[in-house]
């Protein structure tokens, strides 16, 4: 008989609408018929279809590597006109639960700089939800709260492909284009940081929590429309602390660099039927949570695909695991995680447990959110690397996966000698296929 | 007794146009309107150039009047051995009750001293007229005890302030120079140099106790009058090239430096600096004017400037362009030249130098700028990189330092307003209204501010040429990483000015700023590089 390992846990509140028993009603400002007690699911697909066709949308350029034309949109178009202006807009109109500003926040001296801040109020919520931590997937539970039920005001605009040169934003849409299922961003109402938003792809599909190829294409190119290097995507799975099962992804704005970002990495060298998409694989050195680097890639699509068959992997063999974008997308980090089965078996220690923080992908990247007050006086390298270190796998638990992944991406570790020489961690801007014949050791060059 | 004389001597010409030039001087105690200037029409204007012949005309009938005394007002009725000051002239006793009516027409023509404002240290005094003939050279020749009063009253206004020595520094120094006080009664002369009988003709006490638009004649551009009166208004620094009138009532061009001289703890100011500097006649424009020391480097990366005084230089020559010339048509309008500027701010930074000397003494910090290191906080150089990519209008202005100054302003807004970034940093945003700005909306926006909430308003503002536009303004808090306020961010956005926006509304696209100000402000302070480190 399988035992269930759960573990309770008091879930973050991404809306305004996420209450429990709430029974019906999508949200104010609806047509109406559907917020009726009892309505259907179809009622409210119907509404929140209206809705979604009336927002705001932005269509980003097919090709991010292409430079903008000049009478385009000005490259911080997106992060600075569009989703900052639409979040503080939602600041006066008061849809947050508190102001993320008024949070003390710092950088904790040491090598890595973790940043803690000090949030009181986004421990809200009393009741607490039973997630099953031993499968990764589960089905999409309509009854549960997802977000076809949030306030239209909570969502900013819609991200589409423009499927052309340069990216476009058209303050009205045509309703014409609603053939095409949206995907929205919208804001985050228990923020981490200024700008914390959701993106959901395909919000009307409805989908579970799990990566699949094309949503993740969409994060990367959110994350390359951005075009900056302190504008982050995250993805954590069930398991793993997501608190919704309903794809969505995560980005905030925080314009001090990550400690994963500057740790150091080693590359793990491939073999050479392997760097057909040009990805290129390092691990994570240094750092307190075992970790995978994919960067490069000949498109963008290239490394999407690569990460993606490494998540599937995981979600089909039940490993929870968190995700980072970074650096526009052009790096991406892959945490495999286990905090969660440890806490059901009891193997956490107590003090860890006392400051409750639920190491996402956030906390991993080394932003960690504190919610008592001590904790955050007393926070420091040694105490965030102890925290972060029971949240990562084993060594030989981490290669096995990783041989895994291997495999599933279809990549090949290379015979030769693991490569000893350090990479820098300032990914360079251009992603140039590499010369594909055997390189002896030593000799990897780095454009 | 005098009255009497020289009310029979003076024709009934000279009569009214000493009354409108008591008019004239007949003002409020300091307000913010007319400290060098004076509003009235050219009629006044006409008057002074008058009254200054007759100045001259008139033999050994003028008085000095030293600064005032600016009583309190319990003891107004206390000074029966004093009567009010008196300009050449013309001297009148009057009681000092007959003063608290600003009805001019009943009022002798002469120029009276108002109502006193605060207690200070001054005497009035009435000083026997001066025989011209028998001292050519203009320097009183008065009884000694009424010299040494006056001597008691001269430095008593710069003595409150600073140590007793001060005035023999500033005798140190060259060039032509006033101190004003712009807290007496008439904002008068309390300080000239001693290079000021030189340059203008009048002995350094025929000017004290004076205000010191007694330079201006009637062919003063009057738009160099009204940007001077706007600087003193707004109490910031201000350069112009101006034509003044000697004693003798002969023109000349001067470039006039006006800068104010706060109390460096809590902003007041205590004085106004007034340099001349002679512009010679061949000065045509210089392209390039000669390059001007160090002194000029006043670096826009930079929130705020060291070392050297403010100085609004850009409007020195083209103030003149299409004034319209009264009276002197045969003077081309002069151009101050770099090395004449050079020379006004050596002059006043010297000065200041010199005040600071002695004030310190006094326990008293004075400054050239509102912002000096016990002022603005130096923003870091990567806070102004983050601001500098903010393409909006804005400024940050500072709520926890006296009168909240700004810190930083934009490119934009710079533009929008016309104002160097020098003339407004450490000034509160109060220059931008104007006579039509609705004083309910500005309520407004202080109360949005005590309660640290942002607001979005509409009201009319003023550019530096005086010009208005209609702002669409937001005002927010901005927090730093603490979770404090700690600057306030203005956004601004003129309505009238046709932009695109790519498709948001203008409102939403100003939120940009306020946006990109939050990130920057919070990550920087983040990391601890908000402010640059204290020196």
């Amino acid at each position: 008989m399988e035992v269930k390992l759960t573990i309770k846990r008091v879930p973050t509140v991404l809306s305004n609408y996420q209450e429990e028993g709430r029974a019906g009603g999508c949200g104010r400002n609806c047509l109406g018929d559907c917020c009726l007690p009892g309505a259907n699911p179809i009622q409210h697909f119907i509404c929140l279809s209206l809705a979604a066709s009336k927002l705001p949308l932005y269509a980003f350029k097919a090709n991010p590597k292409k430079p903008a034309q000049e009478d385009g949109l000005p490259t911080d178009f997106f992060l600075n006109s569009l989703l900052l202006t639409q979040w503080e807009d939602r600041v006066a109109r008061g849809l947050f639960r508190y102001d993320v500003t008024a949070c003390e926040t710092k950088v904790i001296p040491g090598e890595l700089g973790f940043v803690a801040q000090l949030n009181e109020g986004r421990h809200l919520k009393k009741r607490p939800t039973e997630f099953r931590v031993d499968c990764v997937l589960h089905p999409f539970d309509s009854a549960k709260f997802n977000f076809t039920k949030v306030g239209q005001e909570e969502v900013l605009f819609r991200f589409e492909n423009g499927g052309g040169d340069d990216s476009y934003f058209l303050a009205n849409a045509p309703s014409t284009e609603s053939d095409h299922v949206p995907n929205v961003v919208a804001i985050n109402v228990s923020p981490i940081e200024y700008g914390h938003v959701l993106l959901i792809p395909r919000v009307l599909d409805r989908l579970p929590q799990r990566i699949d190829h094309e949503s993740f294409v969409l994060a990367l190119h959110m994350a390359a429309e951005a075009a900056s290097p302190y504008f982050r995507l995250g993805y954590n799975s069930l398991g793993a602390f997501a608190t919704i099962n309903h794809l969505h992804f995560q980005a905030y704005y925080l314009s001090v660099p990550f400690p994963v970002e500057k740790a150091p990495t080693k590359k793990i060298p491939l073999a050479k039927s392997a760097l057909k998409s040009g990805v290129k694989v390092s691990k994570l050195r240094n750092f307190p949570v075992r970790g995978l680097v994919f960067e490069r890639g000949n498109t963008l699509k290239d490394l999407a695909d690569v990460v993606t068959n490494a998540c599937i992997w995981l979600q089909d063999n039940n490993v929870p695991f968190n995700v980072l974008i970074s650096d526009s997308g052009r790096r991406i980090f892959l945490f495999p995680q286990c905090y969660a089965e440890k806490q059901a078996l009891g193997e956490v220690s107590q003090d860890l447990l006392d400051t409750q923080v639920n190491p996402a992908v956030w906390e991993i990247s080394g932003h960690i959110v504190l919610k008592r007050r001590m904790d955050f006086e007393e926070a420091s390298e040694v105490s965030a690397w102890r925290l972060l270190a029971e949240v990562s796998l084993s060594e030989e638990r981490f290669e096995e996966v990783k041989d895994c992944i291997f495999q599933a991406t279809g990549l090949t570790e290379s015979d030769e000698e693991e490569e000893t020489t350090e990479e820098s961690p300032c990914a360079s801007s251009s992603s140039v296929p590499l010369a594909s014949s055997h390189i002896p050791e030593g000799c990897l060059v780095r454009q | 007794m005098w009255a009497r004389l020289e009310a029979e001597e003076e024709t009934t010409a000279k009569k009214k146009d000493a009354r409108a030039r008591g008019k004239a001087e007949m003002q409020p105690a300091y307000t913010d309107d007319d400290e060098y200037t004076k509003d009235d029409s050219s009629e006044g204007a006409q008057a002074q150039h008058v009254a200054g012949l007759a100045e001259q005309n008139a033999s050994g009938r003028w008085q000095t009047g030293i600064v005032g005394l600016s009583r309190t007002r319990s003891a107004i009725g206390d000074n029966t051995k004093h009567a009010e000051p008196t300009r050449e002239s013309s001297s009148l006793q009057l009681p000092n009750t007959a003063r608290t009516t600003h009805d001019f027409t009943t009022l002798p023509p002469l120029p009276l001293h108002p109502r006193a404002a605060h207690a200070d240290l001054f005497l009035l005094l009435l000083r026997p007229p001066i025989d011209h003939a028998t001292d050519p050279a203009g320097e009183m020749e008065t009884s000694a005890a009424a010299a040494a009063e006056e001597e008691r009253g001269l430095a008593a206004s710069l003595t409150a302030r600073y140590s007793d020595w001060v005035a023999e520094e500033l005798d140190e120094l060259g060039g032509s120079f006033l101190l004003t006080d712009p807290a007496m009664p008439g904002h008068p002369i309390v300080y000239a140099s001693r290079g000021l009988p030189a340059l203008t003709g009048y002995p350094r006490r025929a000017v004290l106790g004076r205000n010191a638009r007694l330079f201006q004649g009637a062919a003063t551009d009057r738009a160099a009058v009204a940007g001077l009166r706007e600087a003193v208004r707004a109490q910031r620094a201000h350069q112009v090239a101006i034509l003044n009138y000697r004693r003798d009532g002969s023109p000349h061009w001067v470039l006039l430096h006006v800068a104010p001289v706060f109390h460096a703890a809590d902003g007041r100011v205590l004085h106004f600096l007034a340099v001349q500097v002679p512009i010679a006649a061949a000065a045509a424009t210089r392209g390039a004017a000669c390059r001007g020391p160090a002194l000029f480097a006043a670096c826009r990366e930079e929130a705020r400037v060291e070392e050297e005084l403010p100085c609004a230089a850009t409007h020195a020559g083209e103030v003149f362009v299409d004034i319209d010339k009264r009276g002197l048509e045969a003077e081309e309008p002069r151009v101050a030249r770099g090395c004449d500027k050079e020379k006004a701010l050596s002059t006043a930074s010297s000065i200041f130098s010199a005040l600071n000397r002695y004030s310190k003494l006094t326990g008293l910090v004075v400054c050239g700028k509102r912002c000096d290191s016990v002022g603005i906080p130096a923003l870091s150089s990567s806070l102004n990189l983050s601001l500098g990519r903010i393409k909006q209008s804005f400024v940050l202005t500072d709520r926890h330092l006296p009168d909240m100054p700004i810190v930083y302003a934009s490119d934009a807004f710079l533009s929008l307003t016309g104002y160097s970034r020098e003339e407004i940093l450490g000034c509160n945003c109060r220059f931008l209204s104007g006579p039509d700005t609705s004083v309910d909306v500005l309520e407004e926006i202080s109360r949005h501010i005590c309660c640290e909430q942002a607001c979005t308003v509409r009201l009319l503002n003023y550019r530096k040429d005086g010009s208005t536009f209609r702002d669409l303004l937001q005002v927010s808090p901005i927090r730093n990483a603490s979770g404090k306020v700690a600057f306030h961010v203005w956004v601004h956005l003129d309505e009238s000015a046709k932009c695109d926006f790519n498709g948001l509304t203008p409102e939403i696209w100003q939120l940009g700023a306020v946006g990109a100000v939050r990130v920057a402000v919070r990550s920087l302070s983040a990391s601890g590089s908000l402010l640059r480190p204290a020196q």
